[in-house]
C-alpha cells in the first residue's frame, strides 16, 4: 500500500505533469504515436486484405501472418531497427515497428471478415447486376465491417503495447516514464508510469467498446441507405 | 603493438560465425533461461486456467466476470504489467513469471471455455443417460472433446510468452531479451540478431512439440478427417 501512496503522490506532484519529458509531453507522444501508426496501418493493411477478400485470393498469407506477428518479439524488432541506419531517424524505427505489427491483425480480420460474407448475398448481387466495384463497397464491405472493425480495435490495442515497448529502445511515449524510474531506481514512477499505460491502453479499449455499442444500429443504416 | 584482429566481431556485422562459437555459453544460458521462464509461466497458468474455466463454465454467473478480468489484464501492455508487479515482486523472475502467467490466463481460459462449451448437448445428455456422474461426465467427456480449442490457446500462449519475456530485460531476467538489451546498448550487431532469430526459434519449435502432443492426445480428430 505505502508503494501505491508513493505512486500517487509522484502523479499528484504537478512537477512531473509540465515540462519537456513530463507526462503531458509522454501522453500526447504516446497518443500522437498510437493514431498516426493506427492509421498509417490502415492504409497499408486494409486495401490489400479488402481485395485479396474480395478476389478470394491469398488466404493462407492473411490467415497465418498474424502467427507469424506473434512469434516475433516486439522488442527484438525494435531494436534490430533502431541499429539500422533507420535509428538515426529518431522516432522512425518506433514507427515502422509499430506499423509492422498493427498491420497482421487489421489484414487477418479484414480477410475473414470479407470471406465470411453469406455467399448467397454476394451472388444475388451478381445477379442484380453489380459490378466488382459495387458488389465489394454496397455488400462485402459493410457486411464485413463488425470484423473489419475488431482488427481495428486489437491493432489499437497492440499499437499501445508496443509504443510502450518503444520505451526501451529509446523512443518516446509513455513507457519512458516507466524505463526512467528503472533508471533511477524509483519504484513509485515505475508504478506511477505503468498506471498511466495500463489507464491509457484501457481507455483505448473502453473507446472501441463503446463504439461498437453503437456500431450495429449506425451499420445497419449505411447499409439500407447505400443498397 | 599488435593489430586487431580484422574479423566480423570487430566490423561489428549483423551475421558472424565468430560470435556463435566464442558466446556460445551466453547464448546456451539465455534460451535456458528464456525457456525456463516460458515453461514455468505457462505450467502455473494452465494450472490456475483449467479450474477457472470448468467454474465459468458450470457457474453461468461466473463466466462473465471472469472474462472481463482477463480481457482488462491482456490489454495492459507488457512492461507496464511487468512495472505494476515491481512492488510486489521486487527486481526477480518471478516478477517476469507472474506477468507472463496473466497473459498466459487469459488465452488459456478463453480457449478452454470456448472449448467446453462447443461441447453438444445431445453428447452430453447421452453421457448422463449412461449414468455418468458431473466429474466423471467432465473428465472423460467434456474435457476430450474440449483439447483441440484448450490446446490452440496452450500454442498461442506459449509462442506469446516466448516473445513477451524478452520484455523481461528490463529487469535484468529476460533471457535471451537480456541479450538483446544489453546489444543495443553496446550497438552489438551480431548479439542482437542472434538472440533474436533464436527466440524465433524457440517460439516456432515450441508451437511445433505442443502441435505434437495435441496430434497424440487427439487422435480422433485425424480419424474424423480421413
Amino acid at each position: 500500500m505505502k508503494t501505491l501512496a508513493d505512486a500517487w503522490d509522484w502523479l499528484a506532484d504537478s512537477a512531473h505533469w509540465a515540462g519537456d519529458g513530463g507526462i503531458g509531453q509522454r501522453l500526447a507522444q504516446h497518443l500522437v504515436l498510437t493514431v498516426v501508426c493506427l492509421i498509417i496501418s490502415c492504409l497499408v493493411a486494409l486495401p490489400v486484405a479488402l481485395v485479396l477478400g474480395h478476389l478470394g485470393r491469398g488466404g493462407a498469407l492473411a490467415v497465418n501472418i498474424s502467427n507469424v506477428g506473434r512469434a516475433v518479439p516486439t522488442f527484438a524488432v525494435l531494436v534490430l531497427l533502431l541499429l539500422t541506419p533507420l535509428g538515426k531517424w529518431g522516432e522512425g524505427p518506433t514507427v515502422v515497428a509499430l506499423v509492422l505489427f498493427a498491420v497482421p491483425p487489421l489484414l487477418t480480420n479484414a480477410y475473414v471478415g470479407m470471406r465470411g460474407v453469406d455467399r448467397g448475398v454476394v451472388q444475388a448481387a451478381r445477379g442484380m447486376g453489380m459490378t466488382g466495384p459495387q458488389l465489394l463497397w454496397r455488400v462485402e464491405v459493410p457486411l464485413a465491417l463488425p470484423l473489419i472493425m475488431s482488427g481495428v480495435r486489437l491493432a489499437a490495442v497492440q499499437l499501445v503495447a508496443t509504443a510502450t515497448i518503444a520505451a526501451l529502445a529509446g523512443g518516446g511515449g509513455l513507457g519512458r516514464i516507466i524505463t526512467a524510474g528503472f533508471n533511477l531506481a524509483s519504484t513509485p514512477q515505475v508504478v506511477a508510469g505503468a498506471v498511466l499505460v495500463a489507464v491509457f491502453a484501457l481507455l483505448v479499449e473502453g473507446l472501441f467498446e463503446i463504439a461498437e455499442r453503437f456500431a450495429p444500429g449506425w451499420a445497419r443504416r449505411a447499409r439500407n441507405g447505400k443498397g | 603493438m599488435t593489430a586487431p584482429p580484422d574479423d566480423c566481431l570487430a566490423r561489428n556485422e549483423w551475421i558472424c560465425g565468430r560470435y556463435l562459437s566464442t558466446r556460445r555459453e551466453i547464448l546456451v544460458d539465455a534460451v535456458l533461461q528464456h525457456l525456463e521462464l516460458t515453461a514455468l509461466s505457462v505450467a502455473v497458468a494452465l494450472a490456475i486456467a483449467l479450474p477457472l474455466a470448468v467454474l465459468a463454465r458450470r457457474w453461468v454467473l461466473a463466466a462473465g466476470p471472469v472474462l472481463a478480468l482477463t480481457t482488462v489484464l491482456y490489454t495492459i501492455p507488457s512492461l507496464a504489467m511487468f512495472s505494476l508487479l515491481l512492488p510486489v515482486y521486487g527486481l526477480s523472475s518471478t516478477l517476469v513469471v507472474a506477468g507472463l502467467v496473466l497473459y498466459s490466463l487469459t488465452l488459456l481460459v478463453r480457449n478452454i471455455l470456448a472449448g467446453l462449451r462447443a461441447v453438444p448437448e445431445e453428447t452430453r445428455q447421452a453421457a448422463r443417460g449412461m449414468g455418468y456422474g458431473p466429474i466423471r461426465l467432465l473428465l472423460t467427456v467434456e474435457l476430450p472433446l474440449a483439447l483441440p480449442a484448450a490446446m490452440a490457446g496452450l500454442r498461442i500462449a506459449t509462442v506469446s510468452a516466448v516473445s513477451l519475456a524478452t520484455v523481461g530485460a528490463i529487469v535484468g531476467f529476460g533471457g535471451l531479451g537480456n541479450l538483446i538489451y544489453s546489444g543495443m546498448n553496446t550497438y552489438f550487431k551480431a548479439q542482437v540478431l542472434t538472440a533474436s532469430v533464436l527466440c524465433v526459434v524457440v517460439a516456432v519449435l515450441a508451437d511445433l512439440l505442443l502441435l505434437g502432443v495435441q496430434r497424440l492426445l487427439t487422435p480422433w480428430t485425424r480419424a474424423v478427417r480421413s
